[in-house]
C-alpha cells in the first residue's frame, strides 16, 4: 500500500453548514422532547406500566449495538493486522464513540429522573447487568479514545496494536452485556435466553458495518474525494457475511422457541398474530432487512452498483430497527403466565397483549440521539485527520499497486 | 393565650395523660392476660433496626375471594394516596384483582395480586443503583432518593408488581413517599408493620378473610400454622424466588 495523506475535511461550505443546521433542528427537537417529558412525566409518551421501555430504547439500543459494530473495521486493521483496513480505522473508532454517545444520551434523557445522573455514576449494585453496562460504556469511551490516540499520534503509535486488541475484546464484552440486559430477565417469555448475548454481538457487526459504509460514502462523496471500488467491495462483502450470520441467529432463536411448547404462544404472537410486531418481523427484519440486502450484495449485477450497496446498508439499518422493536416491544407486550393453564384478566392488562403507541416525543428524542452521533462524527472529521485524501483503487488495491 | 386559658389547657392535658395512661395500663393488662390476645405485634422503636428474626408475608385464600370485589384495592389506594389520574395504563396499581380462568375446564379463581416480597427478588438483582432493596425482615421496597427511573426492575418483575409514577404528584401522604419518575410497588404497609399494627390495609379491609398478614419465621403465628396445616403455593414457584406471599386454592 502506498503512503496515504490524511487530512481533515474543510468544512466551511454552505452545504456543510446546511448539514449542521439539519443536525441542529433534530437536536433542538430532541431537547424539546426531553424537556417536555421531564416536566410532565412519562404519561405524555406512549410508554406505560406494561410497556415500560419504548421507542427511545429502540433508538438507544440500536445506536449502542451499532457503536460496537462500527469498530469492526478498526478491529480488523489493528487486532488482526490487516493492512488494507488501516486507512479506514480512524473513522471507524470515531464513529464507534459517536454512536455510543448518541445512544447513551437517549437512554439517559429518557430516565424517570434524568437529573439523578450523578447517582447512576456513584451508586453501584454490582449484581445488576445494567450497572455492569454503565462500566462497560464508560470503559468503551476510554479504551477507544486511547486507541484513537495511538492512531493519531506517531509518538504512541507503537501501542496501537495492543490498544486495538483491547478495544476489540472490550467491545465484544460490551455487546454481550447489552444482549444480557434481556438475556438475564427471567420474568418474560421473550427473554431469559443465553442466545440473546451472541445474537446482539452479531447484530452489532451487521448494523455497525452498514452505518460505517454509509458514513464513508457520504464523507467521500460530499468532500469530492476519490473512493475506489476495492474498498467498497471489501466492506460490502463483510456486510453480506454479517447479515447472513444475523439471519442464522434469528432462525436458531425462533426454531428453539418453536420446539419448546411453553414458548408456542409467544412465537405465535411474534410470527403470526402480532399485527405490527409480526409485520416488522417478516417485512422489516427478514425481507427488507436481511434477504433484500443479501440479494443486493451477492447478486452480480446490483453488487456492481455503489448505489445498491448504499441501499443494502440503509435496508440493514431498517432491519435493525425492526428487529429491536420486535425484541423490545414484542417481548414486553406479550403477557406473562401467572398460573399455567389459566388465562388471567385484570385492570392491569394481565393476560392480554399490552398496547403501546409510540408518541412524537419518543421519536423526537430518538432522532436527537442520532443527530448527536452524526454531529460528533462530522466534527471529528473536521477536527482530526481521520480519512485519507484519496482511497482510489490504485492507492489501496494491492492488485493494482 | 391568657393565664386562665393556659391553666385550662394544662388541666385538659393532665386529664388526657391520665386517661391515656389508664388506657395503656388496661391494654397492657388485657394483652398480658393469657388467651385474650393470641399474638401481639410490638411497635418497633424508630431507632431500632429491622431484624431477620421476622419474615413478613401474606397468606391469600383464593377460595374466599369474591368476583368483582375490590375492597382491598380501595383500601390500598386510600392508605397510600393512590388515585386515578391518566387512566389504568399509567396509574399506579399496587394491588389488583386478578381473575384466572382455566382454559380447559372454565374453573375460575379470583385473587389479589401485589408485590410478592421475594426472598430473592429479581427487581433487587437488576437495579443498577441499589434503590430497589429488601429489608432483612423480607419487605421489598424502593429507596425513592436513589431511584433513577430506569424501569429495569419493572422489566424484571415476574409479577408485574411495579409501577412508574408517570406524572407530577402533589398530594402525597407522609406514610407513603412517592414522586414523579420513580418506581413504586406494594410496601406491605411497612409503616403499619413498623408501627406495630400487625396487619396491612388490604388485610384489614377484606371482610371475607381472604388476606392474612403475619410472620413466616414465627412458627406459632397464625400464618405459619395455617401454612403448615393447609399448605400454600407460590406464584411462578419454578423461578425459585421464595415469595413472601402465598396462595391457597390455586
Amino acid at each position: 500500500m502506498k503512503n496515504l495523506r490524511y487530512t481533515s475535511i474543510t468544512g466551511n461550505s454552505s452545504k456543510f453548514l446546511g448539514l449542521l443546521a439539519v443536525y441542529g433542528v433534530f437536536l433542538l427537537l430532541g431537547f424539546y422532547a426531553f424537556v417536555n417529558m421531564e416536566h410532565e412525566g412519562h404519561w405524555i409518551t406512549g410508554m406505560n406500566n406494561q410497556v415500560v421501555w419504548g421507542l427511545p430504547h429502540v433508538f438507544a439500543i440500536f445506536l449502542i449495538v451499532a457503536a460496537s459494530g462500527a469498530l469492526n473495521v478498526a478491529s480488523i486493521a489493528s487486532a488482526f493486522n490487516k493492512s488494507f483496513y488501516k486507512p479506514l480505522a480512524k473513522l471507524s473508532a470515531v464513529l464507534a464513540i459517536a454512536l455510543l454517545a448518541g445512544g447513551l444520551i437517549v437512554l439517559l434523557l429518557d430516565l424517570g429522573r434524568a437529573d439523578r445522573l450523578i447517582i447512576a455514576i456513584t451508586h453501584y449494585n454490582f449484581k445488576s447487568i445494567f450497572a455492569w453496562n454503565i462500566i462497560l460504556y464508560t470503559g468503551f469511551f476510554a479504551i477507544v479514545g486511547v486507541y484513537l490516540w495511538t492512531m493519531l499520534d506517531w509518538q504512541v503509535e507503537k501501542f496501537k496494536r495492543i490498544a486495538g486488541t483491547v478495544a476489540f475484546i472490550w467491545r465484544l464484552i460490551l455487546t454481550t452485556g447489552t444482549g444480557s440486559i434481556f438475556g438475564f430477565l427471567v420474568a418474560r417469555q421473550g427473554y431469559d435466553e443465553a442466545i440473546l448475548a451472541p445474537m446482539f454481538v452479531i447484530m452489532s457487526f451487521s448494523y455497525g458495518m452498514a452505518i460505517y459504509i454509509l458514513v464513508l460514502m457520504a464523507t467521500y462523496k460530499w468532500t469530492g474525494r476519490p473512493l475506489g471500488n476495492a474498498v467498497i467491495k471489501r466492506l460490502r462483502d463483510l456486510l453480506g457475511v454479517f447479515v447472513a450470520a444475523t439471519i442464522y441467529f434469528a432462525v436458531v432463536h425462533h426454531l428453539t422457541n418453536l420446539y419448546i411448547t411453553e414458548h408456542h404462544g409467544y412465537e405465535a404472537y411474534i410470527l403470526r398474530d402480532g399485527g405490527l410486531i409480526t409485520n416488522l418481523f417478516w417485512i422489516g427484519q427478514i425481507v427488507l432487512g436481511s434477504l433484500l440486502p443479501l440479494a443486493l450484495v451477492y447478486c452480480p449485477r446490483p453488487a456492481k452498483s455503489r448505489a445498491m450497496t448504499a441501499l443494502a446498508s440503509i435496508l440493514v439499518i431498517v432491519g435493525g430497527f425492526s428487529a429491536l422493536y420486535v425484541i423490545l416491544i414484542g417481548g414486553q407486550s406479550y403477557p406473562m403466565t401467572l398460573v399455567p393453564g389459566y388465562e388471567a384478566s385484570s385492570s392491569f392488562s394481565d393476560g392480554v397483549i399490552a398496547s403501546y403507541n409510540p408518541s412524537k416525543w419518543e421519536l423526537m428524542l430518538g432522532m436527537g440521539g442520532v443527530a448527536v452521533a452524526l454531529l460528533i462524527v462530522t466534527f471529528g472529521l473536521k477536527i482530526f485527520r481521520l480519512v485519507p485524501e484519496s482511497l482510489a483503487d490504485e492507492l489501496t488495491d494491492p492488485h493494482k499497486s | 393565650m391568657d393565664h386562665n386559658d393556659m391553666k385550662e389547657t394544662n388541666k385538659i392535658d393532665q386529664y388526657r395523660r391520665k386517661f391515656l395512661g389508664g388506657s395503656a395500663v388496661a391494654a397492657a393488662g388485657l394483652a398480658l392476660a393469657p388467651g385474650v390476645f393470641l399474638h401481639t405485634v410490638q411497635a418497633k422503636p424508630d431507632d431500632e433496626a429491622v431484624s431477620n428474626k421476622n419474615r413478613w408475608g401474606l397468606l391469600i385464600d383464593t377460595t374466599k375471594c369474591a368476583e368483582g370485589c375490590s375492597d382491598c384495592v380501595t383500601a390500598c389506594n386510600n392508605e397510600h394516596g393512590l388515585r386515578e389520574i391518566h387512566g389504568p395504563a399509567t396509574d399506579s396499581q399496587w394491588i389488583r384483582h386478578v381473575t384466572l380462568k382455566n382454559k380447559q375446564t372454565g374453573h375460575q379463581i379470583d385473587m389479589p395480586m401485589m408485590c410478592q416480597h421475594c426472598e430473592k427478588p429479581p427487581c433487587v438483582d437488576v437495579c443498577p443503583t441499589g434503590a430497589s432493596f429488601k429489608r432483612t425482615d423480607g419487605i421489598v421496597l424502593v429507596d425513592k432518593h436513589i431511584c433513577i427511573g430506569c424501569r429495569y426492575c419493572m422489566m424484571a418483575c415476574p409479577y408485574k408488581a411495579r409501577n412508574l409514577v408517570h406524572e407530577v404528584l402533589t398530594d402525597q401522604l407522609p406514610t407513603a413517599p412517592r414522586g414523579k419518575g420513580t418506581v413504586e410497588s406494594c410496601t406491605l404497609c411497612v409503616h403499619k408493620v413498623d408501627r406495630g399494627d400487625g396487619t396491612t390495609a388490604c388485610a384489614e379491609a377484606c371482610t371475607a378473610g381472604v388476606i392474612l398478614f403475619g410472620d413466616l419465621n414465627d412458627k406459632n403465628s397464625e400464618i405459619s400454622q395455617r401454612l403448615a396445616k393447609e399448605g400454600g403455593q407460590q406464584l411462578r414457584a419454578e423461578l425459585g424466588l421464595n415469595t413472601g406471599v402465598r396462595y391457597q386454592g390455586l
